[in-house]
Formats: structure tokens, sequence, C-alpha cells
């Protein structure tokens, strides 16, 4: 039987005024007076009325809700009400929680079948028209996961929805595939997918003609075709996601490839200079699910940063979420388990206008039905989402940006990160090491499978276009990873229960599975053991399937017993769905029947090597003139710092729990003003005062002009932003997230190549390893304008480098505010004319969009890693003040820096501003006499040159800095204090008072 | 007299189970985390315990409403035990999650409903969103899980935590003297110009205690303010410490709670 219940507040409810401020903002014109909220329950199962009344009761809490088991809900009068609720298949977290309520309290298990489902219904009121609350609907759901339904005021009846799956196959079976066909065919078989019975592709299989062929030359020599299984297998196996075809294929002269020469390369270098004694921070690199260094005797320090662009482009809110669950896993999959202790974020989006769209609406699709979600709501979406994957998985947030740019228009690019910690060994063992065995049981755990995210790994190596299945979809639930992270990090893992652990992520067992049968050399594994959240899926769908919060493990068969019973007493399903096994071959079985059965070799090593190449791409620049410069330079100083590049993302910050596990060091907004930093410090074990340093460096702006000179200046500034709080040079790793775009041009890989040839050039001159890295090479969209034009929007090829690094003693930690009023303002490094593609020249609309013939702006800047790495080093001592300290009073004091900011985006100008905003405090400066070729008061204040940092130091330890400082290059530009900041340039003055700073700082997000 | 024994419970997405058990270790006790199952399936492991903490976390994703499933889940299969555990001289706390359960499960009045912050200078009105900053507590009443504390600055981090209760209710509260903790705009508040109270409670509850103050229930986080470090401002303070050549402290306004609750039984 199907019941309902529904639920709704009886005190002013927050949570609907929030829909009645938010929509009030948005529709400006609709008459809106009032919104209420009533949840609904749809329970499909076997309950009676009396049950029914038993479960409501506790889905009520009777001091500030009603519920009735009869009908919904609604206030007394309304003009319209929506209900809205998700897909059938997609992931519904609160009808998960209430089912499990409703269990608890009849006590009994829901059969299978047996589900309860949520919804929401919000009723308008005010003088609304039909059209108004369509609107409405509109902002309100996203077609792609929910269903929404608008009733008017007169209607009383509100029909119940039972959003169950039903899937039209015959489901439990695998199909042949004939490849006996010619090339066209095969050609539109690899970028279309296989065609199902009725006629419909599946969705690509992002296989190139070469690929499709190698494929068919390898089962005719086995005399057959390969089945469904087998070939969707091998398609995700050798996706450009999975196997990073472009960074490991040859391009040009590069024979090994960009990733081995460039990337990795790098890190071998350093490894070897290093020795392998004392120095080499690197335990585990480029092999695992996250990189590894060494944190001290005891632990090791991990980190992994992801992308999770197109599902984000589709479903912001779930895209997201996935993004932050997933890379936790990432962890969780490290060695044999590490725990997350931290998580960052990064958002590069298009400017987030406010009203229901953007000033252009696109399209997937030539009829124009599908709209691309504006970039507002994009935004919005992805804060929501990582605010609820991170927060309710107990890890802090500690750092995070947004990017903004027209580019990102298309597609955005979603990152997230996570830290993670174990220990170095337990009982003699190595935790960092793992290996699954053969005789092993496969044991998946978790969440069960459903057709969510299928194709996301070959979906990710293609454009967004009309075709992007909406499948790729996944909607992470954090608390079920959570119980599973509790069950491995408490105990299993501590107990020695399992000899290797991956995460589902992408290719879902299919990737799992394989990645560990490399270990063991083969696997068997029985399709019919998988548990699954609703009948009728495809084998093929069974094996590919995304769906989230699951991992595998390798078990050793003595320890089934023990495992299985901790995760059933923390209520988290695992199940034996196969064998490692050492027989050379990767087979899946349904009942006893094989339908998969690949050599392993054939499997990861089989894809034909595609040679890539490049044509040089150059772009001409010219200076701005005179008059296309800015004029009144205190006008742009306060323009500049409410661009949402620049200013306070507070309202992210703010939502995001940084202060859980109790790690917390230095916070995400800094000074009695609050201001965002561009790097945190956590302590993450609380009888150590050592320290972890983490940083992020982007610079994709600077893409338009040289991607060497963006990839130099983003490593740079992550070193850099790492330096000023506290970390040194030589305990300092990186990461690196290329987001490219159209990377199949040889005009993209040129970009490509020189990027990875400055991240050689740059991370080898300042001797910091890369440990992980991922890439993600087609953020391109391709669709249709509001008149039905073609469109491609490709993002500007975007590196984001993280910093990790350790420090021996927290207390020694930096943040970025003014301390203290007649402090000394001093600046690190030389100011040069270099405002190519800065935020100034983009402010003053002096940006051509990205074109190869086109001319830009200015000259991008230049990074001189030798005489920045000395002047980091300089701070590094100065900050921790162990080799310079001095004497105040006769006492010996440490440190002698007061605060450091380091320069970035917005320049001189944005630094300052920081720095005074954060201490709200005033300061006078001259800037008349910086070194560096920049003269011209704009470029002065404007210029975002590499290698500056600004330092705040008491008069006391002036001499002792200016000591550590000698021979490099340093002035003092004023000090701390009044009430407002004046900046003395060659032609002019520039003033402005704290509190006018502070409004324009925080003025861009201020009512989000 | 012997040092007391803690359980904290865990399970369905609690995660403030370590920071709580390590404050409590700084404070000479010993700690347990056992999970809620674990304690259904062996309740008898209360009685050897002589403080239970409901900790922070995010039990089913506040999914349906903060704290109402696993309170639920408390008050059917612990219900008695725990009845039993506070009918000896014990104490009992929820801190964040851990309140919004024992309201749930009925052990203190009262209920944690979405942040509905007052408009207050530049700070968003009427924003039913999570929020993580710090704040300043006034303390009142005789708990002994606050003895000697009259105002503490500590962190808050929820999306629920509004208190919320009928008008009859909030007057025998305060009949009671049973408020143990206010918002009030103290140091925190004053250093980050941040309204005092940040979720929009009733009479700016932050905090209430039962059965003759053993029973503390708080949205802010003690545990997460155990150190010098740990503190938002502490930069900024190290600076004036240092000028004036005297020594960092080490610890936070937080502990002072914990080493109460273990003082009770000494």
């Amino acid at each position: 039987m199907v019941a309902r219940i529904t639920v709704t507040t009886t005190i002013p409810d927050a949570r609907a005024n929030g829909y009645l401020k938010t929509l009030k903002a948005i529709f400006p014109t609709i008459s809106l007076e009032g919104v209420s909220v009533t949840d609904a329950y749809t329970i499909e199962a076997k309950v009676s009325k009396r049950d029914c009344e038993i479960v409501a009761k506790q889905l009520t809490n009777p001091l500030v809700e009603k519920y009735s088991t009869d009908s919904v809900l609604a206030p007394e009068s309304y003009s319209y009400a929506i209900e809205i609720g998700y897909l059938p298949g997609v992931t519904d977290n609160v009808g998960n929680t209430a089912r499990q309520t409703g269990e608890d309290c009849l006590g009994r298990k829901f059969k299978e079948g047996e589900a309860v489902y949520s919804s929401r219904f919000i009723f308008l009121n005010g003088d609304l028209t039909l059209q108004d609350a369509k609107a409405v609907e509109r902002e309100l759901h996203n077609p792609l996961i929910e269903r929404a339904t608008v009733f008017s005021g007169a209607q009383t009846e509100f029909p119940i929805v039972v959003p169950k799956v039903k899937l039209a196959r015959a489901g439990a079976r695998a199909d042949e595939v004939d490849l006996n066909v010619g090339d066209i065919s095969l050609e539109k078989l690899g970028k279309e997918g296989i065609q199902d019975a009725g006629g419909k592709r599946r969705g690509p299989l992002s296989l190139s003609l070469r690929a499709m062929k190698v494929i068919r030359e390898h089962f005719a020599k086995l005399g057959r075709n390969p089945t469904d299984v087998e070939l969707e297998s091998l398609a995700q196996t050798w996706s450009e996601h999975c196997k990073h075809t472009i960074f490991a294929d040859p391009l040009d002269e590069v024979k090994e490839g960009i990733y081995r020469r460039y990337i990795k390369g790098a890190t071998e270098k350093i490894r070897q200079r290093a020795g392998k004694g004392q120095k080499d921070i690197c335990v585990s690199v480029f092999t695992d699910n996250s990189g590894a260094i060494a944190f001290d005797d005891k632990y090791l320090v991990t980190h992994k940063v992801e992308t999770h662009n197109s599902p984000s482009a589709l479903d912001p809110f779930g895209g997201s979420v996935t993004a932050i669950v997933g890379v936790n896993r990432d962890t969780l999959g490290f060695g044999l388990g590490a725990k997350p202790i931290a998580n960052v974020y990064g958002f590069c989006v298009a400017p987030p206008a406010g009203g229901p769209n953007d000033s252009t609406m696109l399209f997937r699709d030539k009829a124009r039905k599908q709209e691309l979600l504006p970039a507002r709501r994009i935004l919005e979406g992805v804060v929501r989402g990582i605010n609820a994957g991170g927060n309710q998985s107990g890890i802090p947030t500690a750092l995070g940006f947004v990017a903004v740019d027209p580019s990102y228009r298309g597609k955005p690019l979603i990152y997230g990160g996570t830290v993670g910690l174990i220990p170095r060994r337990l009982n003699g063992k190595r935790l960092y090491e793992k290996k699954a065995k053969a005789g092993d049981h496969i044991v998946m755990i978790g969440g069960r499978v459903g057709a969510d995210g299928i194709h996301g790994a070959t979906f990710s190596s293609e454009s967004l276009s009309g075709g992007s299945p909406a499948t790729a979809v996944q909607i992470g639930d954090p608390i079920t990873q959570k119980k599973l992270s509790d069950a491995i990090v408490r105990e299993a893992r501590d107990l020695g229960l399992y000899s290797s652990i991956t995460d589902d992520g992408a290719g879902g067992l299919s990737g799992s599975v394989g990645e560990m049968a490399k270990e063991s050399g083969g696997c068997v594994v029985d399709l019919d053991k998988v548990p699954l959240k609703y009948q009728g899926l495809a084998l093929w769908q069974i094996w590919l399937s995304e769906s989230q919060e699951r991992m595998t493990l390798a078990v050793p068969k003595k320890n089934w017993t023990a495992l299985k019973k901790i995760f059933e007493r923390h209520d988290v399903e695992a199940t034996r769905i196969g064998e490692f096994t050492n027989s050379g071959r990767c087979v899946v079985r349904f009942g006893n029947k094989k339908v998969m059965d690949i050599e392993m070799s054939f499997l990861h090593d089989g894809r034909p090597i595609e040679i890539q190449k490049s044509k040089k791409v150059m772009h001409t620049h010219k200076e701005p003139t005179a008059s296309e410069r800015g004029k009144d330079l205190r006008e742009a100083l306060l323009q500049i710092l409410a661009r949402p590049n620049i200013g306070s993302i507070s309202f992210i910050s703010e939502q995001y729990d940084h202060e859980v596990q109790g790690t917390s060091v230095t916070k995400p907004l800094q000074g009695k003003g609050r201001v965002n930093a561009d790097s945190a410090v956590l302590q993450p074990l609380p009888d150590s005062t050592r320290g972890i340093v983490l940083a992020h460096g982007y610079c994709p702006w600077y893409s338009q002009i040289d991607t060497y000179a963006m990839t130099a200046a983003s490593i740079d500034t992550a070193i850099r932003n790492a330096v000023c709080a506290g970390a040194s040079r030589d305990y300092l790793a990186i990461l690196d997230n290329f987001c490219w775009s159209s990377s199949n041009t040889p005009e993209r890989l040129y970009e490509l190549k020189e990027a990875a040839r400055a991240c050689f050039d740059i991370a080898t001159a300042y001797g910091t390893p890369f440990i992980s890295g991922k890439d993600s090479m087609f953020n391109d969209f391709r669709g249709f304008t509001e008149s039905g034009k073609d469109i491609h929007i490709a993002a500007q090829p975007t590196l984001l480098i993280s910093a990790l690094g350790v420090i021996s003693d927290v207390t020694k930690a930096m943040t970025i505010d003014f301390k203290q009023a007649g402090d000394s303002i001093y600046l690190i490094g030389e100011t040069n004319d270099e405002l190519g593609a800065s935020e100034y020249l983009n402010m003053l609309g002096l940006r051509k969009p990205h074109g190869l013939t086109k001319s830009v702006y200015g000259e991008v800047p230049r990074v001189d890693a030798k005489e920045n790495a000395k002047a980091y080093d300089a701070l590094s001592r100065a900050i921790s003040g162990k080799e310079h300290p001095y004497k105040l009073e006769n006492v010996r004091m440490s440190g002698c820096v007061a605060s450091a900011i380091s320069v970035g985006r917005g320049g001189l100008a944005a630094a300052i501003a920081k720095s005074v905003v954060a201490g709200q405090f005033g300061a006078n400066i001259n800037l008349k006499n910086v070194p560096g070729n920049a003269k011209r008061d704009d470029s002065i204040l404007f210029s975002e040159s590499q290698g500056r940092i600004l330092v705040s130091v008491r008069q006391e330890a002036k001499s002792a800095f200016e000591k550590i400082y000698q021979g490099l290059t340093l002035i003092e530009i004023g000090k701390v204090g009044g009430e407002s900041v004046s900046i003395e340039l060659p032609k002019a003055r520039v003033e402005a008072s704290v509190a006018e700073l502070t409004t324009a700082y925080r003025s861009f997000f201020r009512n989000w | 007299m012997k040092k007391p024994h803690i359980i904290i419970f865990s399970g369905y997405g609690l995660n403030t189970e370590d920071e709580t058990k390590y404050a409590f270790e700084l404070a000479g006790a010993t700690a347990d985390i056992v999970h809620i199952n674990d304690i259904i399936a062996r309740p008898a492991i209360l009685k050897q315990a002589q403080i239970i903490v409901f900790p922070g976390g995010f039990s089913y994703g506040d999914d349906t409403g903060s704290g109402k499933a696993y309170g639920n889940r408390l008050k059917h299969h612990l219900g008695e035990k725990i009845e039993k555990f506070l009918s000896r001289d014990t104490l009992l706390a929820g801190i964040c999650n851990g309140f919004q359960i024992i309201t749930n499960a009925g052990i203190l009045p009262g209920a944690l409903i979405a942040n509905d912050p007052p408009a207050c200078g530049d700070a968003r009105a009427g924003s039913a969103r999570y929020i993580c900053r710090w704040v300043d507590l006034e303390v009142k009443g005789n708990s002994p899980w606050l003895a000697g504390i009259k105002t503490i600055s500590i962190p808050i981090a929820h999306g629920e935590g509004k208190y919320y209760a009928p008008k009859e209710t909030l007057a025998k509260l305060a009949s009671e003297n049973v408020i143990a903790l206010r918002y009030v705009e103290g140091e925190t508040a004053g250093h980050f110009s941040l309204p005092a109270n940040p979720n929009g409670s009733l009479l700016n509850i932050a905090g209430i205690t039962g059965y003759n103050g053993r029973v503390l229930g708080l949205m802010p986080h003690p545990e997460r303010a155990v150190r010098f470090t740990q503190l938002p401002h502490w930069t900024y303070l190290r600076e004036s410490y240092s000028r004036q050549g005297k020594a960092l402290p080490t610890g936070a306004p937080g502990l002072q709670i914990f080493k109460n609750a273990v003082n009770y039984f000494i």
C-alpha cells in the first residue's frame, strides 16, 4: 500500500522565510506575500493506518510541528502550491532516514521494493499568476534530478506520486556486440555508444576508431565478439579520465609523454637531489589514491584534489557533494585507509549576476529545451553541496576560493580536495602499502548499486552537450559514507582485517576491482551477488555504476567473519562479490555464465598509443594606451575590492565548519575584519605542536597570454601563500590539477606542453615535489544560443596548485592582518610593469576573448624562482625566528614578523587593503620608490608581479628583520595606524578610510 | 576518590567523539567512544560510567530534523537505561547535535530549530543557514559542569541551533534558574564585530541544564576550545603577549567545563 505523512511547523519557520526572501530578491516584480513549507513522506510498504500514525509521531517534534496521515497540511489560503520531489532512482537521503526511523519504531526491516520517498510542498501566497508560479517552480527545482508539480490554490487534492524505478529492460543480461562492421559504424559505436534493441544509443564509449579497431582485432583472434560488459569495461578503463591519455601519450618530441617527463620527472629529480636521506619528504607519490609525505616519525600526511565539473554543470548540488565525498574516499583509499582531516574547495564560475537568469541564456540542445543553469544557480548549488558533504562528514573545510571568468559559463570547474593522516606502521605492518592477494574475497562495502553515474568516466572525457547523459549525475550521501569511514578508520584497519582497499569512483566496480586485480594478478566477480537499489539493471550497468559511498576491500578468507561483524555493528552493508586470483584474467560472471573474460594485460595495457602533435601559438599583445587606463585610482581601488575574484567570500567560509576535529590553527577568515586567507594551518594531533600548512595558487587568466607564465605564477603563488603562513620551502610539496579545454587541438596541446614544461622548471627550481595530480581535459560546452546559433565555450586553461607543508611548531603560524599601530610595513620583491591579464585590466574591460590571433593587453607576470626562493627562505627564518632571534627588554624573542600576506590578484592595492581590512587599522604608505620597472601609478598599484610579500614588523624587531633580508629586494613602505589608508604614488596620492575599504571588500556577495 | 569514566556515544554520523575524548583526558579522566548499537546490545556498560556525553555531529544528516532520528533511537532502545543512569549521582551532557538529540529524546525540554538570526549591522537577516563562528556566553545557575565560570568564549557550528520552547516552558526554565548559558556580546563578538546571538535563540539561550544541573545541553563546542592556538584571534593576542615579554598561554576556556565535570567526582 501507499501512505503519505505530511509534517509542517506550528511556529514561524525560518526555512520558509528563507524561501520568501530569496524568491523576492530573484523575482522583484512578483507580488509574493508569504511562503510556507510542508514536508511529505510517501511510504510504499505494507503498513497499517496505526503503523502510519506511529511513524508520523516519530517524524514530528510536537513542540514545533504537527502531522497528518490523511491529507497534505496546507495553509488556510494560498495562491499556488509546488510539490518538489526526486525523480525515480535519484538518491533520496531524507527518504532513507525516514525509512530507518520507520523501521526502528515499527521494529521490522522494510522488504525489498519497500521504501519511503521524501518530497516538499511549497505554498505561495500573494497576487501571483500561473506564469509567476511556474517561474518559481523552475527556480526551485532541477529537472534533471527532481520532479515538480504546480497546483492552484483552488485545488484541494494532491495526488500521491511514488517515484519508483521501473526499468523497461529485461534486466540481468549481457548482449553480444558485433564489431564486424564497417569503419563508419565502428567509429559511431565508439563515439555514441552501443545500440539497444530499440535503436537507442546507450551513451558515449569515447573510444577512437583506432582503439575500436584494436579491440576488434583482439576479439577476432579469440574468435568471438565482445559482450557489452567487456566493451563498456574497456571503454572506461582506457578512458582519458582513467588513463590520462593526453598526459601519458607521446607529444611531439616528448616520447615518454608530458606527465612522465615534466611532472613525475620533476619529483624524481628533486628526490634524487635530496638523496634518500632525511630531506626527502616524499613517501608515496603518484602510485596511490592520494600522495603522501612524512608528517613525523609516526605519521604520514596525504593530499588529493579532484574536480567534478561536468556533473556540477548539470546538478551543481549533487555534483559538488559528490566531488567532496568522492575525494574523501581517495583519503580512505590511501594505503590501508587514512583518516580525512581537512577539506579544500575551489569554484571557478561565470560572473554570478542576480535575477532569475544571466543575460545570456544558453541551451544544450538545438530545440532549446534544455537550458544551461545560470551561473548564479551553479554557484549557489555547489556552495550548498560542499556545505552538505563537508559539514555532515565531520571534516573541517580549511581553505577554498571562488574564481570568476566568463569562460567558465559553459562548464564550471569544481575542485574538491582532502587531506588525510595515517600512522606509518601498525603492529609492524606498513599502513601505507597494500596488496590484494590471490584468494582474498572481493568485498563491496557501503551503499547499493543503481543506475547512478553510468558513463561518468567516459562522459568527463567529452564536451558538455545535448547528448550528455543525465544519469551521469550522482548525489552523495555523506552519512552512509561517514558510517563506512568510522568502520574502516576506527576499527577494521587497525585490526588488519583486509589486505587492500580502493574507492569505487570512476567506472564503479569495473574501476576499483580492475585496479586491485593488478595487485593479485586477476579476479573473478559474481555480479548476481552485488546488492542493488532496485531490480532491472543490465549487467554492464551493475559493473560500471558509479553509485556513491562504496569502496572495495580485499579480505583474506579467515578474516571475513570478523570484518562482517564490524560492518554490521556500524550498520554498513558489506558483501562478498567474488575473489581475487592470479589467473592473469579479469572474469565477470552472472550465475554460472561468464559475461566478461579478458586478459588483465589487454584490459590495462592494450590501449593503442596516440601520437599527439602540437602547434605553436603566439599571442601578440600591446600595452594599453593612456586613454584606456583608469583615471581615478581611488575609485579603481574600491572597485577592485568589490570584484568577486578579490572580495570576501565569507558567506561560504562561515557556513563551512572549519572548527570540527578541533584542529584549526589559522582560520579561513582572519583578523578583526574577517578577510579570506589563501592558506590554512592545522594541528592534526592534540599532543604535538607540529602543524600542516595548506595553500592554493591559481592564475588562469594569464593563460590568455602565456600558459608557461600562468603555470609558473600558479606554483609561485601557492608556495608564497604557504610561506606567508609559516611554511618553509624545504618541507613543502605540491599537487597539480589541470583543467583544460579543446585538448584535442594542436594549439591547446602546445599550451599544455608549455604549462607542463613550466611545472618542471619551477618545481625543480623551488625543490617542491609534485606528489599527486589530476587532469580534466575537455571543459568545453557545445550548445546553442537563445536564437538557436551554435556556440562553443572553452574554459580558459586553468591550473590549480595546492601546497602541502609541515611545520614543527604551530605557535609560529602567521596571519595576514596588521596587528598593532606603529608597526613598519615592508614590501619584499620587485614590482614590474606586468598588468597583462590582470584583474585591473579585466576591470577596465581591456580583455579580449580568448583567441589565437586576437591581441591581448600587457606583459604577463614572470617568475624569477631563483631570486624568489632566497626571499621566501628569508621570510621562513624571520617568522620562525630560529636563526635570528632578537631581544626585547632582555627577553629573547623568536619571530619578528607580525603579519604577512602574499601579493597576488589585484596587486599591491588588494594586498594592502586586505591587511588593512583584516586588522582594522589604517596605514600610511609611500610607493614612490618601490623596486622594479613599474613606474606608472596604476602599474605600481595593480601589477600582479610574482614573488612579492607584504609584511608588518614591530619597531623593536626591525633591525633583526632587515638583517635577515640583507642583499635581497626589500623596502620599507610605511607604517600601520590611523583610520584611513594613504598611498603616495609617483604622481598621485590615493586615500580611503578603513570603513570604505571594508564595505567595498564585503560588497559583492553581501546578500548571498 | 577515583577519577570518573566517561562514555561518549557514537554512530550514525556523530563526529566530534575524538576531540571530546581528548578534552576529558586532558582534564584527567578516562573516556571510551562507544557505538550506540554496542550500547543497545550491552547496556550494562553504562553502569561503569560516571559521565555520558552525546557529542556533536550530524546524526542521520539532520534529515527529518536534527537529532530526531538518533533521539528516537535513543528513547526507544535506551530510554529507561538513561533514566536509571541519571538516578545515580552522575553527569550527562549533550553538545550541539548531542543537545538536539537529548531534547528530542525528552531528557531536556525545548527544541533546536533552524537558525534564524536577526538583522544586525552588515549581517544577513533571516538566513536559515549553517554557521561556524565563535560566541561569548554568560553563565547562570549552579550546574557542576559550569562551576566557577562567569563568561566563556567558545565556537559554534550548526544549522539548527535556535533554542525554542513555548512561553510557559521558558518562564519555568527562568524561574528554576536553569538557563545556564546565554549568548552575550563579549570578547570574540566584540573583536570581530559580530552580533551576540548567532541564531535567533529565544532569550539568547545557548544551553540549559536539568536534573539539578547534572545534565547540560548546549549548542557551542567547549571541546574545540582547549588550546590557546584554537582561539580565533590568537595570533593577534600573541603579538600583545610577546610585546609585553610574556609567555604565551597554552590552554583555552573550554577546558574548564571538562575539568569541572571530572572534579565533581574527586
